[in-house]
Order: C-alpha cells, then structure tokens, then sequence
C-alpha cells in the first residue's frame, strides 16, 4: 500500500465550509477504519453530499483537515485522487457512449494501459449485470443500469476508498436491492466504502459504523445497534381511530418520550420509551382519560428511524420509512 | 488493489507531466469527437443554417448588392465562414454546460487528470469540427461557383484565419457554459451575435451604412477578421488585416482565457 501507516483510511479532524453566510460544515470529526462500510447518515442539507466533495478533492476545505488512504486533501490532491472512486448522486455517464466505452474512458484517465483498462471494462460489465447493454449507448439505460455503471466507472481503478453519496436515491425498490446486493460484495472483497444516505434501512443494513449528521456537525456515532441501544428500551407505536386526534396524541405522549414522532398516512404516534410495559399501560390510560380512541397500540425494537428522531427532533427524511416499508 | 493501479503506468509519453496531460488531452478529445458523430444534429445546427443563408442570400439579395450574383458571392463567402466559426464556438459552451449538468464534471474532477483536461479536450474537438464545418461550406461555395483568387498559401489561410477567431470566442462561450444553470440559457447569447456580425463587413459593404453606424462596423472586431479572410480569398495583399485580427485574437484570448478558468474552478 501507498502512503499510509495508520489503520484508518479516512481521517477528518475539525473539518468547516460555508457558502457565503450558509454554514455546512461546522466542525466535522471522524475516523474511518480500513475495510469497513461507513455509513453517513443524515437528512437533506445535513452536509453530507459538502463533506464528500471535500474529501474527493472537488471542493477544499474552510477549516481543518482531512485524510483519505494517507493522502491530505489539499496538499497530496492527485495522489489522492489515483486511491479513490467516486459514485455521485447524478450517475455521471456519458449518455452517448456505450456502457463499455464508458468504462474504458474512464480506466484510460486512470492511465491504465489500453488492454488492461477494456479487461476490467469487460469483467466490470460482467459484475454488474450489463452483459446485453455494453454495447449500446447509455442514452438507452434504466435508472437503475445508470446506477450500476456509475458504479462500475467508480470501481475501474480498483481504488482503496469509495465514495458512494446517496447511490440509490430515486431508485425503484428492486434497483436499490439490485445496488445494495453491489455494495455488500464489495465490503466483502475489503474495499473501504464512505455511504451517504438519508434511508436509515439502507445505513442499517450495509454500514458496519453509522455516524449520524446533522447541520454540519457529527451528533452520534457507532454501529447500528449501539445507535439503537442508546434510545433506550422500545418502540411505543398507537394508531389512533380518528386521525383528527392524532396531535392530541402526540401531545400526550409527550409526557412519556422525548419528541413523539407523527406517520399521518396510518394515522400512527411513534416514540421511544425507557420501559415498555409500565409505558404502554400508561399511555393507554392517559389516552382514555382524554377519550383518544385506540385503533391499535404495540411496542416494538427501535430502528435506525427512531434513532435519529431522538438524536435531532426530527425525522431523517420524509417518507423514508414507508418507502422501506415498501420493499 | 491500489498497487496495481498506481503501478500499471506505463505508456507512451509516460514520466513526464505534460506526457500524461497530451494523453488525457487527446482521450477527451477524441471522446468529444465521438459525441459529435453520434449527434450529428448539434453540428448540424451549426452548418445547415449558414449554408441556407450562402444559398439564400447569394441568389435572392446578391444581385441587389452587388453587379452580379457571383460577385456577390465571392464577397459573402468569407463573412459566413467567420460567421459560422462564431457559431461552431457557441458548441464549447454547449458542451462544457451538458457535460456539468449531467454530473460528468465531478466525475473528470475526481479521477487524476490534469485539471485543464476538460477544458483544452473541449476546445481542440470544437476546433476540429470548426475545420470539418468550414471545409463544407467552401464546398458548397465552389459548387456554387466561388473561387479562391490567391496562391495556395492565401486559399489556405483564409479560413484559418476565420477559425483562429472563433477560438478565443470559444474561450467566452467556455466561461458561459460553465456558469449557465440550464443549456438552453446559451441561447440567448444569439441576442447578441446576430447583430455583432451583421454590423460588420460580411454580408454588406459598410460604405453603404448610415454614417453613424459605420464607424461602429469599422471597429467591430468581426469586420477586421472578415475582411483578412476576404483579402485572402481574393489573393488581395491582407498583412494588415491578418495583423489586425492577430493582435484581436491575442487581446480576446488573454481576456477569455482568466474567465474560463475562473468559471472551472468556481464552487459549484
């Protein structure tokens, strides 16, 4: 390997970037170790999509400082750029070359031989299911096969680190498990991957580490389970009868967790409580009391969701939860 | 796995940087080249209309400004071909914005070329098919009956004169292109094109201008270009011409040239 002692691929320590008066970053720490899937997770505008362009070289930095593969991002720039690939959240293909020209142009700029960089356009093609498009222009692509070769280009150069900022946004449910099935086998192969994302089911299931971000600031950080545990207990989730009484509800509830989150659309009050049973009586006691009529009450596991409902107050992104519903 | 990628790095021109910035010079050139045969419509857009406006305004204005519609032709040939190089320009803005708003720049940006790459890729393809547009329209002007009246060094430097214009022109229409939000906003640009070369030499005489206006098409740098190439398609002596828009080249280059740069590196 190149350039690095630590065992850490990604090094951010402090980091800040304003445009004009709009803070994004505001002092950003964080440690990715070698080999793992590090999920980033937050909302729109948390200063996810600012923090990878900073550590891929296309924006530099206001304050701070910033590793990637032991390269410092403003004074090492090009040998920073040969360790890494990018996978933006626009799949950056040119729409009038074919799949395989795309991949070949892309390992050329890598300065890789001419036969070397159409044998890993080809076992590329192969990897990712492009077998019968590689040799029509990507003009003709779904959604979801853009993705997959946006993907694909980032991989060329067989780089240490990956970036993949929101790599499934706007994808159909079955491109997003067809992506995801990518990003698995590659934490398995033992490339480094950064992942944004605003689906908490999507950090849940292919982040070993999550840190959650939130307006420009690291707010917490662990594995899935860790984030989990620290809200504590259980999930108490009631479904009112009407949904005219739903902020009533959620008023009530207050008084047994912090920031009660309301899902209109099944007309559900979600918060966390310390103590699931003694909660649920209570909660259904003081419902009553106030004549909210119960459709249905249970209590179940915290997810990600709720984590980050109890880290910021608000939810990770509106309709996250019914689009994972959905698969 | 990054051994491989940093070690597998030999190739002609390799150990030196400007080595390395030839060949990703010529990878993007040659992909911008491909873009160009594959949509043939853009360059289409840039020939079709010149050449209907050879056609039309030799056959149905030619005789009204000049004796004979030959004559008029062997005039207003040159003006359209400058003309025409203007609008092949307006293609480095095109692309450079489409190239943007797709999300490629990000990707070019963060593979290890050279930073100047997309830029000098962009403008060398444009060129190149500057040369093809302007290879075209002289063929339609011989079929026509044009003909040039110099030696072969004169014939030759009529239309480089014409294309050595149009090149810092691409250089304002790079900074356009990549500061735009939408592609189609570079079509307002026409607003101002059209009347920067028609207050000029190309189709008319400026002696039949109003008074006024005639010092303005005098000045217009489009008039000195034009008026060297015609000089050359005529075999006229035109050093002080081709002098002339030598020195506007230079003069718009250093102009463009810190825009588009500055337009590259800006924050997006």
């Amino acid at each position: 390997m190149i350039g690095v002692t630590s065992g850490d691929a990604i090094v951010v320590e402090g980091l800040t970037k304003s445009y004009g008066k709009v803070a994004a970053l505001r002092g950003i720490d964080l440690r990715v170790e070698r080999g793992i899937v590090f999920g980033l997770l937050g909302p729109n505008g948390a200063g996810k999509t600012t923090l990878v362009r900073i550590l891929t070289t296309l924006q530099p930095p206001d304050g701070g400082t910033a590793r990637v593969a032991g390269y410092d991002v403003r004074r090492d720039a090009d040998a920073l750029r040969r360790s890494i690939g990018l996978a933006g959240q626009f799949a950056a293909v040119d729409d009038q070359l074919t799949g395989l020209e795309n991949l070949e142009l892309v390992a050329r700029f890598y300065h890789l031989p001419k036969a070397e960089a159409r044998r890993r356009a080809r076992a590329l093609i192969e990897r990712f299911d492009l077998v019968d498009a590689a040799n029509r222009r990507a003009i003709t692509y779904s959604g979801g096969m853009r993705r997959r070769l946006d993907l694909a280009a980032a991989l060329v150069a067989e780089p240490e680190v990956l970036f993949l900022d929101e790599p499934t946004t706007g994808l159909d449910p079955r491109s997003r498990m067809d992506l995801w099935g990518a990003i698995e086998e590659l934490a398995r192969g033992g490339t480094t991957v950064l992942l944004t994302t605003q689906y908490l089911e999507e950090a849940d299931r292919l982040a070993s580490r999550i840190a959650v971000v939130d307006h420009g600031v690291v707010i917490d950080e662990g594995t899935a389970d860790e984030l989990k545990s620290r809200v504590g207990g259980r999930v108490l989730v009631v479904q009112v009868a009407d949904a005219a009484q739903l902020e009533q509800a959620q008023t009530i509830l207050e008084g047994l967790g912090a920031n009660p989150h309301l899902d209109p659309s099944v007309r559900e009050v979600s918060v966390a409580v310390g103590e699931g049973a003694r909660s649920l009586a209570e909660a259904v006691r003081r419902l009553d009391a106030a004549r909210v009529e119960i459709a249905d009450v249970s209590l179940r596991q915290p997810s990600l969701d709720d984590v980050f409902m109890a880290l910021t107050g608000h939810a990770a992104e509106d309709g996250a939860t019914t689009e994972g519903n959905q698969q | 796995m990054s051994s491989v990628a940093s070690t597998v790095r030999s190739e002609p021109g390799a150990g030196t940087r400007f080595g390395w910035l030839f060949h990703d010079v010529m990878l993007m050139t040659r992909r911008n080249l491909v873009r160009y045969l594959r949509l043939p419509e853009n360059l289409m857009s840039v020939t079709v209309q010149p050449i209907m406006f050879l056609v039309l305004f030799t056959y149905v204005l030619g005789g009204a400004i000049r004796a004979t519609t030959d004559d008029y032709l062997t005039f207003l040939l040159p003006g359209i071909l400058v003309q025409t190089m203007i609008f092949g320009a307006i293609m480095t803005g095109y692309g450079l914005a489409q190239d943007q708003q797709s999300g490629l720049f990000d990707r070019y940006r963060s593979l290890p070329m050279s930073r100047s790459t997309v830029i000098l890729g962009r403008l060398l393809a444009d060129v190149l098919a500057n040369v093809f547009v302007a290879a075209l329209l002289i063929g339609v002007g011989y079929a026509m009956g044009f003909r040039f009246h110099g030696d072969i060094l004169q014939s030759l430097g009529m239309p480089l004169v014409a294309i050595l214009f149009a090149l810092p022109v691409s250089g304002f229409f790079a900074a356009m292109g990549l500061v735009v939000r939408t592609v189609e906003a570079l079509n307002m640009t026409f607003v101002v094109i059209f009347p920067v070369t028609f207050i000029s030499s190309a189709f008319v005489p400026v002696e039949t201008m109003p008074g006024w206006l005639q010092p303005v098409a005098d000045a217009n740098p489009f008039t000195i270009a034009v008026n060297a190439s015609r000089a050359l398609a005529l075999g006229q002596d035109a050093t002080s011409e081709v002098l002339g828009t030598l020195a506007w080249v230079a003069v718009l280059t250093l102009i463009a040239i810190p825009l588009a740069v500055k337009a590259y590196n800006r924050p997006r």
